[in-house]
């Protein structure tokens, strides 16, 4: 079993690096941007075991106590069988 | 009055705070290995600048889980000192022992610079020394010290005279010019609630000698030296 984790920052949480993404992206050419924000991304693997639910729980409060500072990023959890 | 000055793997401005305690201050000082957790000899520790963790995840956020960080948060509890300086404002923000975040810099890139900070409250350990309204000449490093806030967080740091040092330019002026790195209100250093935890992005300790182009940072070691002593 695995579960991927998204951190994003909130709306309105300054972006710089995802300014200056779109600012080079833009000078390549690529036309009708209208924002690019850089997130993270998490794959963690999970003994089966668990049940979906568990992991669920496990994995959202990894998220929030961890891998996101809730004052600046907002986070999404899947988990795959 | 004794000093600790917590170390953990990555901190690189440990020694630099010792020698301004031993040298300026005068007074005995520790260095702390992040896995020790007992604090109950000291009366104030610093948590120094540097790159705990390599600033992995985020800058701060894996040092908050170091065992010594248990006993800091009991430590504030007890009403003793803490001051966390530039990484260590970073790791008291992860902590929760003070409001907000820092983030990356307005302009992304790291930022070593000397700067000026305007002395907003005389009304804290830290800053008793020193007049309201004085102007600092301080160094910054750093890459992430934007300072971010909610504006209920906002709001209580105005209204509880919270927030200690602004960016400022050399005359006292608080404007966009003058702030670095994009923090909300020029915001350099805030205090907690209970006026004992304090955290600062400028580095005060590289700033206590004339050689290193500044000494206006004795001020801040001197005021909690003087709290210290009439605590004691």
């Amino acid at each position: 079993m695995k579960a991927k984790v998204y951190v994003n920052l909130k709306p309105g949480v300054l972006d710089p690096q995802g300014k200056a993404i779109q600012h080079s992206v833009e000078l390549l050419g690529f036309n009708g941007i209208s924002d690019i924000r850089q997130g993270k991304y998490f794959e963690i693997g999970l003994d089966s075991a668990l049940g979906e639910a568990a992991a669920r729980e496990s994995v959202s409060r990894m998220a929030r106590e961890v891998l996101s500072n809730p004052i600046t990023e907002d986070f999404s959890v899947e988990i795959e069988a | 009055m004794k000093f600790g000055v917590i170390v953990f793997p990555g901190s690189n401005c440990d020694h630099d705070a010792y020698h301004v305690i031993s040298k300026h201050v005068g007074q005995p000082v520790d260095f702390i290995w992040h896995r020790d957790t007992n604090l109950s000899s000291y009366d104030a520790v610093i948590i120094p600048g540097g790159f705990s963790y390599g600033d992995y995840l985020r800058a701060g956020a894996l040092a908050r889980f170091s065992p010594v960080m248990n006993s800091v948060k009991k430590f504030a509890q007890s009403g003793r000192f803490v001051l966390g300086i530039c990484n260590g404002f970073q790791i008291l923000c992860e902590a929760g022992l003070l409001p907000g975040a820092l983030i990356r810099n307005r302009e992304l890139h790291f930022i070593c610079e000397h700067i000026f900070v305007r002395v907003e409250t005389a009304d804290t350990a830290f800053t008793n020394e020193l007049e309201r309204g004085s102007v600092l000449r301080l160094p910054i490093a750093h890459a992430e010290g934007n300072y971010i806030c909610d504006d209920d967080t906002f709001a209580a740091l105005k209204r509880e005279d919270r927030i200690i040092v602004r960016y400022c330019d050399k005359d006292g002026g608080v404007t966009d010019a003058a702030n670095p790195n994009g923090s909300r209100d020029n915001i350099a250093g805030i205090c907690n609630h209970e006026r004992n935890v304090l955290g600062l992005m400028p580095h005060p300790e590289r700033a206590c000698e004339d050689l290193l182009g500044s000494s206006d940072g004795r001020g801040i070691f001197r005021s909690l030296a003087a709290t210290l002593a009439a605590v004691a």
